[in-house]
């Protein structure tokens, strides 16, 4: 089995590597650094908090967007160029292709992470940096797997990227709108009741990426140890949740 | 592109799909409840830096901050929300709010309607003043808050002299005719409550003759105050010889 996976994972890590993604990568760097020198020019005090703390947030986005645009546009490629269909004409289980396009994914997200931690170092004490890292690296292997799934379920470059980018916000906005929903807690109108049921139930369902890979671990306080664990924990089991939907999906494909 | 039967995927497939849902679901079920407690209300960010995270939508922004605000303090089972609030942050938030959304009259109606119906006096002078202040800037739009705070200054604070500088103010710059005549005639009744008689005959002889009230029966209850006001200032003066 891990004859087969290795190849497969293999040729997509060499695709991101080939591809244009590295210059995005570079260009990504340029742009952290560009906007850290421009903020040491206006800020009068605490330059660097300042510039680490952007810095973070700006790379978070950014390796969460070409992570998630990366894996979308490769598998559309697989589709439209029938190599979904050689590969699953090989004498191999389809979960095996897809379990090996999931490792090559991962590979690179999490090489991604590592390089786009490196503009940190200029701002941030180095010891900050691998748990932050960590935590990227974690982010970015849950919105592999959501891409994966979101692309073998709706085949299109558009609708998926929408999908995920629109759970990705989601999933990162939904304590503060918990919070809100919090307020009809006390009410007894059954509407308002449902709402807050609904939030809690779609709560239970998405990752907390608002609890992963914080500012505040790279200029605050650090993360304790049961938060890390946490955030291992949560991305193991959905993760696993995630590839075992879209190995579901992809065996109920008729191709 | 039609879909294969579900038996022809594997049985690992799906029981490991179900086993690893049950476990999201009992993962998602042990994650405490994020609650807003009223001391983790701190104070807002800059208009500035709220005008940058609103990305073109302020007024969008400014209804979910309000939203957000309301989370803070207002639990099931307290029996005196927003006691605990630090109203200077409070202040603060709702004074961005109106920032970024100057129509909105959900601050307003929140300062007026819920902030100020706590048991602390200060508290509530915080919210009064904060109104009176913000009304100043749109009278015509935000009269409906400062005549609340009115009420509220002169029953729950019972402080006249407050009430009537809010009345005199919505006499003053109130000036839209959606508004009723009595926002307009609020201080001849607070003047009558601080004993004040001849002053409050003065005025609402004044508003009489001014023409500016139309409507016949607010003419007969101003008429109806007049005379008995006229008959308490001759029985004062009776008893004063």
């Amino acid at each position: 089995m891990m004859r087969i996976i290795g190849p497969i994972a293999r040729a997509t890590v060499l695709e991101a590597v080939r591809s244009r993604m590295l210059w995005l990568v570079g260009a990504v760097l340029a742009l952290s650094l560009g906007v850290a020198s421009f903020l040491h020019q206006v800020a009068i005090i605490e330059s660097a908090p300042i510039q680490g703390a952007v810095v973070g947030a700006l790379l978070r986005a950014c390796a969460a967007f070409l992570t998630v645009s990366f894996v979308v546009m490769s598998m559309v490629r697989e589709f439209n160029d029938k190599i979904l269909e050689l590969m699953l004409a090989q004498p191999w289980p389809r979960a095996v292709y897809l379990f090996g396009k999931f490792v090559g994914f991962a590979a690179a997200a999490i090489a991604l992470a590592l390089i786009l931690s490196l503009p940190l170092l200029l701002f941030v004490p180095a010891e900050r940096i691998p748990v932050w890292s960590l935590s990227l690296a974690c982010e970015l292997i849950i919105l592999t797997a959501m891409s994966l799934f979101f692309v073998i379920t709706l085949t299109h470059i558009v609708p998926a990227l929408a999908a995920v980018l629109g759970f990705y916000i989601l999933a990162r906005s939904i304590t503060a709108i918990q919070i809100m929903a919090a307020a009809s807690e006390s009410s007894m109108r059954w509407t308002d009741r449902l709402a807050d049921w609904i939030v809690s139930g779609i709560a239970w369902v998405l990752p907390r990426f608002d609890s992963m890979t914080q500012t505040a671990w790279l200029v605050g306080q650090p993360p304790t140890m049961p938060i890390i664990v946490h955030v291992l924990g949560e991305t193991a089991i959905y993760t696993l949740l995630l590839v075992a939907a879209a190995q579901f999906d992809l065996h109920r494909q008729n191709l | 592109m039609r879909e294969r039967p579900l038996s022809d995927v594997p049985r690992w497939v799906k029981a490991l799909l179900v086993a690893a849902f049950a476990l999201q679901l009992a993962f998602g079920a042990l994650q405490p409840r994020p609650r807003a407690a009223a001391e983790d209300l701190g104070p807002p960010p800059s208009e500035g830096v709220l005008r940058l995270a609103a990305v073109g939508e302020p007024i969008a922004l400014g209804k979910l901050l309000m939203l957000y605000i309301q989370a803070f303090d207002y639990q099931a089972g307290t029996r005196t929300p927003y006691r605990d609030l630090n109203y200077d942050h409070l202040e603060q938030w709702l004074d961005r709010v109106l920032e970024l959304d100057p129509d909105g009259q959900y601050p307003l109606m929140s300062a007026s309607r819920l902030y100020a119906e706590v048991p602390d006096s200060a508290k509530q002078r915080k919210m009064l003043e904060f109104v009176y202040r913000e009304y100043l800037k749109d009278p015509n739009r935000r009269w409906p808050w400062l005549a609340q705070a009115t009420v509220i200054a002169k029953h729950e604070l019972k402080d006249l002299a407050l009430a009537r500088e809010y009345a005199v103010a919505l006499q003053k710059h109130t000036t839209t005719p959606d508004a009723p005549p009595w926002v307009r005639q609020m201080e001849p009744f607070i003047l009558e409550d601080m004993n004040e008689l001849e002053a409050a005959r003065i005025l609402i002889g004044g508003l009489l003759a001014s023409g500016q009230v139309t409507d016949q029966r607010d003419i007969m209850l101003l008429d109806r105050r007049l005379k008995r006001l006229e008959e308490r200032i001759k029985a004062e003066r009776q008893k004063g010889r």
